[in-house]
């Protein structure tokens, strides 16, 4: 409408009934208002009845709102919460291909052990880390390791819970 | 005995029809088709009338207009395939008009999904975004739970409507009708308490307001809040318009009421609403045809917004003051803490551009549909069912038909859907077997469902259908007129059949109207006809124009009372 529109990533945590097609219900929400979805988790919950999701989406600010109310909406919603900026327990995990011959490997390893990494797979001419974290740690992995040359990066998405006595 | 006979067995098809039952269905509309026989089949011996339609659109219509009268879920039956892809308008309108619906929709074996077979269509999916839920029975045994949790979320809350697509597998399987089994809605939630912080809030905006006015929208008729509204209405003594949708929740003919606002409301609610200092909507999602200009809709104006639906709170713009809740029990609990303001010289004022800019239309010259519609009110005493299609003929009948009582009004609104008001009517005469209906349709809209002709006729529904005929699509070309230097492009209906003849080829009554002097003795033999359906062929003049009318996107200071000297800027 009116004023600037303020595009930021946010992060939606949404618990919902294990339904089929709730998946297609949730993500037309998003693209209606014309929202693209960076990254989506779902995993059946603790009670196999439920499901959750985890969706990184970027977008206007102000539509957001509407966005949770109108997922709010849905019947197989249980929840829709904002929880961008919350201190919330987050993970990701990410394999990174990286191009790397014999005499770059020892400088390759010595990252990926600072990073604490596991070497999941090693070749002759390539090797693949795999990492745990923070969306932020896996960036800087990857930016490093982009200078030997990554040819292949595949990610889970943000994995999230709440802190404490308190359910996601 | 077969299995399904023996004492708590049935099949699937039959545990549809004895949960219709138990919803207290009377009437379903629809046809058949392959994937739906066995639905077809259990129907036979049941309580439950079908209304055979000649078109799955016009089923949904009728099952639409029928819980438009009644406020009871209309139910819809009908095949697979293109049987089911036909009802998307109408499951669309009834969408965006939250009416509830129950749309039961054969399909091919649940193995056979997913295979392109024969008049699979993937309905549920392709009917999403337009339904409150929908559902793919997959376990026969689910299907009393889930016609129960249906019903449950079509009537409850902002209603909507339901889809239920039952394989033709699920249909034949033989279950245990289990009749008790819980509902499973752990994420449905209809809001039950009215927040008392944000009424005492709307309290005392209204207190210190001089010039407010009250927005009654569908979310009244739906809930029922008619005698709540017009008690604070009067109490508060605070002007009342209505939306186009909220015609019967607060009565047309009443002193406070300024009738519809908007696009092609009266001029007098128009400048009311674009001069007040508090605007409440009651049940209204201040859609553009009302707000035109979002961003300068009563910029100077306290907004409150009550309605059921959180979504909708803060979904156009920004309000002042929000009360999310039933409209009923919102104006209950806000009567109660309320103080009048004082609004006495604001109804003056009110009352002054009532008295200057009255409704009109020319008596003289050729047929106009606002002389038919105005002497039907007359004739009819205003007590009609009044149901319409979409275009000129709907805003001048939402103009001149002054709508007093729930229920007694039936349009489609948010969707514009052309060829709903035929059908409707045949719905809405069957919830309201002892009233009279009338239609008030266009030669345009009429053409699309008059299929339906023969289902008034086998259904013996005495509704009155008029058509205002100019051979146009009149209100597209009222904006290539106004906004396109009169460019027409695609609205003359040259090739019109005689509708005299269509509607007698069908076993109708029928009669044609082409002058002033002919309406009234007309429309008398219209009326006084009650042996199944009639039609009344109104030819008026091709170039009428609706005013006053607000050209989109503009506000409602720029409203246009008559044809322009010089055609606005687009």
């Amino acid at each position: 409408m009116n004023g600037e529109r303020l595009v930021r990533k946010h992060l939606v945590s949404l618990y919902v009934a294990n339904n089929p097609g709730v998946i297609n219900r949730v993500a037309q929400v998003f693209a209606r208002r014309g929202f693209n979805i960076d990254s989506m988790v779902g995993s059946e919950a603790h009670d196999p009845a439920f499901s959750h999701m985890n969706i990184v989406a970027s977008g206007d600010e102000r539509a957001l709102v509407q966005i949770l109310k109108q997922l709010n909406r849905l019947v197989d919603v249980v929840h829709a919460r904002d929880i961008t900026g919350q201190d919330v327990i987050e993970r990701e995990l990410a394999l990174i291909k990286v191009r790397c011959p014999a005499e770059k490997r020892a400088e390759v390893l010595d990252i990926a052990h600072a990073f604490k990494c596991q070497v999941a797979d090693l070749s002759e001419g390539a090797l693949v880390v795999q990492v745990t974290g923070r969306t932020e740690k896996i960036e800087a992995l990857h930016r490093l390791l982009d200078r030997y040359g990554v040819v292949d990066l595949v990610r889970t998405g943000k994995v999230l819970m709440a802190r404490g006595e308190e359910v996601t | 005995m077969t299995e399904a006979g023996r004492p708590g067995r049935c099949t699937g098809a039959q545990a549809v029809i004895r949960s219709l039952e138990r919803q207290g269905v009377k009437h379903v509309f629809g046809l058949p088709g392959g994937a739906a026989i066995p639905l077809f089949d259990a129907l036979v011996g049941s309580s439950i009338h079908l209304v055979q339609t000649r078109h799955e659109q016009g089923a949904t219509h009728m099952a639409d207009g029928f819980a438009r009268a009644c406020g009871e879920p209309g139910v819809v039956l009908v095949t697979s395939g293109p049987g089911a892809t036909n009802t998307i308008t109408g499951i669309f309108t009834a969408q965006m008009d939250s009416v509830p619906m129950v749309v039961i929709t054969g399909q091919q074996a649940v193995g056979s999904l997913g295979l392109d077979s024969f008049q699979e269509a993937d309905v549920s999916g392709i009917a999403l975004p337009v339904v409150k839920h929908s559902y793919l029975v997959k376990n026969a045994a689910d299907i009393p739970r889930v016609i129960r949790e249906a019903f449950h979320l079509s009537r409850t809350g902002r209603p909507g409507p339901v889809l239920i697509d039952v394989p033709k597998d699920c249909a034949a399987a033989t279950i245990d009708y289990r009749e008790d089994e819980a509902m499973r809605l752990p994420g449905y939630r209809v809001p039950d308490e009215v927040d008392a912080a944000a009424v005492a809030e709307a309290a005392k905006l209204l207190a210190a307001a001089r010039r407010p006015v009250l927005l009654v929208g569908h979310g009244v008729v739906i809930s029922g809040a008619g005698a709540e509204v017009r008690a604070f209405a009067e109490r508060m003594r605070i002007p009342v318009v209505n939306t186009l949708l909220g015609k019967g929740g607060f009565p047309e003919t009443h002193p406070l009421s300024l009738g519809m606002l908007g696009m092609h409301g009266t001029a007098y609610a128009n400048k009311a609403v674009a001069d007040c200092d508090l605007i409440m909507s009651i049940g209204s999602r201040w859609d553009d045809r009302i707000t035109l200009d979002p961003a300068r809709f009563c910029t100077g104006a306290v907004k409150i917004h009550v309605d059921i639906d959180p979504a909708e709170i803060g979904k156009v713009f920004a309000v002042d003051c929000a009360i999310v809740g039933d409209a009923r029990a919102v104006i209950a609990a806000l009567d109660r803490v309320a103080v009048p303001g004082d609004t006495a010289e604001w109804i003056a004022r009110v009352e002054a551009w009532r008295a200057a800019y009255p409704l009109r239309y020319a008596r003289r010259g050729g047929l106009m549909t606002q002389h038919v519609i105005d002497e039907l009110y007359r004739l009819t005493g205003g007590r009609a069912v009044v149901v319409t299609d979409v275009g000129q003929h709907q805003m001048w009948a939402a103009q001149f038909y002054r709508t007093d009582e729930r229920f007694h009004w039936i349009s489609s609104g948010g969707a514009g859907t052309m060829g709903f008001g035929f059908p409707a009517s045949i719905g809405a005469q069957l919830a309201r077997p002892g009233d009279l209906v009338c239609a008030i349709v266009g030669d345009g809209g009429f053409q699309m469902t008059c299929a339906e002709l023969a289902t008034a006729v086998t259904q013996k529904v005495p509704v009155k259908v008029i058509i205002s005929n100019n051979r146009y699509l009149g209100m597209v070309r009222q904006w290539q007129n106004l906004f396109y230097e009169n460019r027409l492009s695609g609205v003359d209906l040259a090739g019109n059949p005689d509708f005299v003849k269509l509607a007698e080829s069908c076993g109708c009554r029928a009669f044609r109207m082409r002058r002033n002097a002919e309406v009234r003795p007309v429309l008398e033999r219209a009326l006084a006809y009650s042996d199944g359906p009639c039609v009344v062929d109104a030819e008026v003049v091709k170039e009428e124009d609706v005013f006053p009318m607000v050209p989109a996107g503009a506000t409602l200071a720029d409203m246009l009372l008559e044809p322009p000297r010089k055609v606005p800027a687009r």
